[in-house]
């Protein structure tokens, strides 16, 4: 589906901008004069709708999970489990659980770790999260730098080799799974060339392999896209009139043409980053990087309730944040949405 | 006699009636021909997506019925053959080569407990196609189903409808499924050990099981989107007007005669759900999440190879090159459908 990497856009770059054009376009028409501000309600309304909804079904989820958390240790007397429930108030009833957990979620306290005794599950994210976001961040810079720029120079050389030779790779890469990427470059650069580190992050150098295994992806879905979009607006008829007033390449290209080029791009932030957040999964698993999305997978298999709703919860509202800041800002950036 | 060029005088044999040979040059018409046979000729020409076609069949192939007449099973352990490299045979085998039995190459080694790769990674193969073709039918009919009634009836069905597709969309679906993956595990296992009505599903894994169902509760939003907006431009359409005034049921409509012209756009993105159906199930196997031991996924082949990835590489390559084939063919051949289905490529 969808949020997930390949949530595939139309090649030519309609279908994504024509999915959000229609619904926008569908709201727009009904809305007054202050369209923006109520827009930006509206979205902020339902991204607090989906953390609500998402936060009851990671809880129920959770409770789903027979056995609890004390079941996988060495087998306790029943009353030293009833005491351990009662500490951690896991013998109330579930929808009381539930309200007493974001009770204090709404006032910054996340709880408590169950197994990582003595760390609050606030300590855990704010410590991990900084490592994630780093190399999140960096893969994200780099796929839209270089994909902007590898789309362009794509559709400057339509049809000649430099576009063909990057429509391969570009295709190549949108169907090549991270994993694979992560685990070929680690055996070409880590085993068998040796010059770059493969665990942890202790020098800058070892941020290069896990931040390029993260933004190969990206960095190709958005060099078909700014292709494609970019093919697309250099056939425009004001493209031809600049050339006719007699406007340089250079300023044709990145003030003219890129600003309605660039559109789609800023579509795709949103998946981009939940893309991002899940691929972290894999790479921060396989290079061994203390971050949120290695704790994820841990506190699920070892079923450590309070850090799975705190994980689940924070990077939950990350998503649907940035979501509705990217609506926004699309909505900004686009003149012919913003006008009735 | 030379005709002078600038002479205005006119060639009187210009003029006689044109014979039928001539008449039907100049006739321009293409032969007629139906929507499904322009398309799939157009779909013909375009030679990337042929070749494409041709490797996702001859991997099927090999999924589906080499395994059936490999030598080698896939959880058939064979002491003292383990480790080997690709095409290397063991002590054992070769003194048995050496009695003129005669030993199947193991055309890519075996790993640490002496399973062959070869046949391990077309089971792999088997398991990825099968969840990314079960995961897309049940996404298809579900979401097909959901965009029609939404784009059928419009209005304030539509509205609550799409209201709910925007926030399934929103959800992470990457968390929501590692979690139903770990929270269904015990529930399924029993309900395997009591029920033996599920015994076959018993050797796919709940991992797999619990893809499924969250495949099915998540991943039809798209294909739902996609339809509903196929379905609000053909209903205004004369055929469906005609269709209700001789009183045919909303349902009759949607299922007779809507759908069944959405076919073209329904085969795109199915085709091209398929990839990403198996990207996901490869990167939850190889966290660990997907099928269980001793069933291999592609996926969870790569896993076990990372961890004798300095000694072994071959037995991360392997599986890495199969699984990028698989995914880079099926959208390859979803892009030129897309492209033969639609009217403004043509030429």
């Amino acid at each position: 589906m969808g949020s997930f990497p390949v949530r595939d856009g139309d090649r030519k770059g309609t279908g994504a901008k024509q999915n959000l054009t229609n619904e926008k376009l569908l709201e727009e028409t009904t809305e007054g004069v202050d369209g923006v501000t109520s827009y930006v309600v509206k979205r902020v309304g339902y991204a607090l709708l989906t953390i609500f909804l998402i936060s009851i079904i990671t809880f129920f989820v959770m409770n789903l999970i027979p056995g609890g958390p004390f079941l996988s240790e060495k087998n306790m007397a029943p009353n030293i489990v009833a005491a351990l429930k009662a500490k951690y108030g896991l013998d109330k009833p579930l929808w009381q659980q539930y309200l007493n957990y974001m009770g204090n979620f709404l006032q910054g306290d996340l709880g408590v770790s169950l197994k990582q005794l003595g760390r609050s599950a606030n300590d855990i994210i704010l410590s991990e999260f900084p490592v994630s976001a780093k190399v999140g961040g960096l893969a994200i810079l780099f796929a839209m730098i270089l994909g902007v720029f590898m789309g362009s120079v794509a559709a400057l050389n339509h049809g000649k080799a430099a576009d063909h030779i990057l429509m391969v790779i570009s295709t190549i890469g949108i169907a090549v799974p991270s994993f694979v990427v992560a685990s070929v470059l680690m055996v070409i650069f880590g085993v068998n060339l040796k010059i770059l580190p493969t665990i942890g992050l202790k020098t800058p150098v070892s941020y290069i392999l896990p931040v390029a295994s993260l933004a190969f992806y990206p960095m190709a879905y958005i060099t078909r896209l700014m292709r494609s979009s970019m093919l697309d607006a250099l056939n425009q008829d004001y493209i031809r009139t600049a050339t006719a007033k007699g406007v340089s390449r250079f300023s044709l290209l990145f003030k003219h043409a890129m600003r309605n080029a660039i559109i789609p791009v800023i579509t795709y932030v949103g998946p981009l980053l939940a893309y991002t957040v899940t691929g972290s999964f894999v790479v921060e698993t396989i290079f061994n990087i203390p971050g949120l999305g290695r704790e994820f997978i841990k506190c699920i298999m070892s079923r450590d309730y309070p850090l799975v709703m705190s994980t689940t919860i924070f990077l939950a509202i990350i998503l649907v944040l940035m979501n509705v800041v990217v609506d926004i800002l699309y909505k900004v950036i686009d003149p012919r949405i913003k006008l009735k | 006699m030379k005709k002078n060029p600038l002479s205005l005088q006119l060639d009187t044999s210009d003029f006689l009636p044109a014979t039928p040979e001539e008449k039907k040059e100049l006739i321009v018409m293409r032969e007629s021909t139906t929507f499904w046979k322009d398309a799939f000729r157009r779909f013909r020409e375009n030679k990337i997506a042929m070749a494409a076609f041709v490797v996702i069949i001859l991997i099927m192939i090999c999924a589906f019925v080499v395994p059936n007449f490999y030598p080698y099973r896939y959880d058939q352990q064979i002491r003292g053959s383990e480790d080997l490299f690709p095409m290397q045979y063991s002590d054992m085998e070769l003194k048995s080569i050496g009695k003129g039995i005669s030993v199947f190459p193991h055309f890519f080694g075996t790993d640490a407990f002496g399973r062959d790769i070869a046949a391990r990674t077309m089971i792999g193969a088997r398991i990825s196609l099968l969840v990314g073709i079960i995961a897309t039918a049940l996404v298809l009919v579900i979401g097909s189903i959901y965009g029609a009634i939404s784009g059928y009836f419009g209005g304030k069905v539509d509205m609550i409808m799409m209201r709910i597709v925007d926030m399934i969309y929103s959800i992470p679906d990457m968390l929501i499924i590692i979690l139903l993956q770990v929270a269904l595990k015990e529930p399924l296992t029993n309900l395997f050990n009591t029920n033996p009505a599920f015994a076959n599903l018993q050797s796919l894994g709940v991992g797999l099981i619990s893809i499924f169902i969250t495949f099915s509760l998540l991943y039809w939003v798209n294909m739902a989107r996609i339809v509903r907006g196929e379905i609000m431009s053909l209903k205004e359409q004369e055929f469906v007007m005609s269709a209700r005034a001789l009183g045919a049921a909303d349902r009759r409509i949607i299922l007779r005669h809507l759908l069944p012209n959405c076919i073209g756009i329904l085969v795109v993105t199915a085709t091209l759900q398929i990839p990403s159906a198996i990207f996901t199930e490869a990167t939850l196997s190889f966290l660990g999440m997907g099928v269980s031991v001793p069933m291999s996924s592609l996926g969870s082949l790569c896993n076990d190879a990372l961890e004798g990835i300095y000694s072994y590489s071959y037995r991360l390559i392997v599986p890495a090159v199969v699984i990028s084939l698989i995914i880079l063919s099926f959208n390859l051949v979803g892009d030129g459908l897309r492209d033969a289905f639609d009217p403004k490529m043509r030429n």
